[in-house]
């Protein structure tokens, strides 16, 4: 969807980069990058240099820059294109294990405003500095994620972890995942992360476990888990609300 | 920044971390910090983490160690100005974002979990 959208937009001057936020790397992400044939390029980032540079913390995040490279719009939530019908194709699928049903079930109540991006994002397109939503370099600062000595420590944390994971410390990375956890309780990204190194199951759906095995509830290394988290926050507020 | 040794030369810290260590001190966009004194061609990794309140953890028994971005002015920007980032493809090929300058770009965060 998004190339498509990049296709389009091209010749009027847009290029995507696409980046998968990915501890292991080409191996976590071949797969849907192939699917995806891009036109663009299609980055990897293993070590979520993309949180420490712009305060990604979650995803689908997009960061807006304009020609002379500066930003224009810092990390916010970028839903999808809005394609009509499509949410008659949100079905569950039989045979799926409970916990995908709940987590569905969840995932179906996050919130975000494609109308309103997307409009957002022609408008940039066509009239660039002049568009209402290119915001100014102070307002640009000023709405970037919230960037503390402790935030910035965890950030330090979840580097390290996902370098200990790639070295295969995997027992040592998860002690700094966790503080990175700790540190930074607002990122998703570096819980899902972590998340994902404990697969449940086998095939592709077993990183989209997100918690404990429950064969083997004991052994999760984390206090949260994708279910038990988002539902503490309330699947409404899983995104920040759109911001003209 | 993840680091091997806590000396490291002065462009490997100038390109991991994005601060330009000048005469005027270390500069990122607009901001510049002043330094307790000007820097070789190999910098003190610990000593520039605590001027510029960067955080260092590591794990030394392992020789790793990773700074952490600075907190300055309290958000992920520092700057309007977008931080230089180069990251391979699927083939292993490096991407710097800048080289795309001239077009408007929309840099798309996902993850395959």
């Amino acid at each position: 969807m998004w190339r498509v959208l990049r296709d389009e937009l091209h010749p009027q001057g847009l290029e995507l980069v696409t980046v998968g936020l990915d501890t292991l790397g080409g191996e976590g992400c071949r797969a849907f990058i192939e699917a995806a044939e891009p036109t663009h390029p299609a980055l990897i980032d293993r070590h979520h240099r993309l949180a420490d540079l712009f305060g990604v913390i979650n995803i689908p995040s997009s960061i807006w820059i304009d020609e002379e490279g500066w930003i224009v719009r810092p990390a916010e939530t970028a839903p999808a294109p809005p394609t009509p019908g499509e949410a008659a194709s949100r079905e569950v699928p039989g045979e799926m294990p409970p916990r995908f049903v709940e987590m569905m079930g969840e995932a179906v109540k996050i919130q975000s405003d494609p109308v309103a991006y997307h409009a957002a994002l022609r408008d940039w397109v066509e009239k660039g500095r002049e568009s209402d939503y290119a915001l100014p370099a102070e307002e640009v600062v000023a709405r970037s994620r919230t960037r503390n000595p402790e935030i910035a420590r965890g950030h330090a944390h979840f580097e390290l972890a996902t370098q200990l994971e790639i070295d295969g410390q995997h027992d040592a990375a998860i002690r700094h995942f966790r503080e990175a956890h700790r540190l930074v309780p607002d990122s998703w990204t570096f819980r899902r992360q972590a998340w994902s190194l404990e697969p449940v199951g086998e095939g592709p759906l077993a990183r989209f476990w997100q918690g404990p095995d429950p064969e083997d509830p004991q052994a999760w290394p984390y206090e949260g888990d994708w279910l038990t988290d988002i539902r503490a926050t309330g699947a409404q507020n899983y995104n920040d609300p759109w911001r003209p | 920044m993840l680091l091997r040794s806590l000396r490291v030369a002065r462009q490997a810290f100038e390109e991991g971390t994005g601060w330009k260590l000048t005469s005027e001190g270390a500069c990122k966009g607009e901001v510049c910090i002043p330094l307790s004194k000007p820097e070789g061609t190999v910098v003190d990794v610990a000593e520039l983490a605590e001027t510029l309140n960067m955080p260092l953890v590591g794990e030394p028994e392992r020789n790793l160690w990773a700074l952490g971005p600075e907190a300055i002015g309290g958000r992920a920007l520092t700057t309007a100005l977008a931080p230089e980032l180069t990251l391979p493809d699927l083939d292993g090929n490096e991407f710097t974002l800048s080289s795309l300058r001239g077009q408007k770009i929309l840099v798309y965060a996902w993850a395959p979990y």
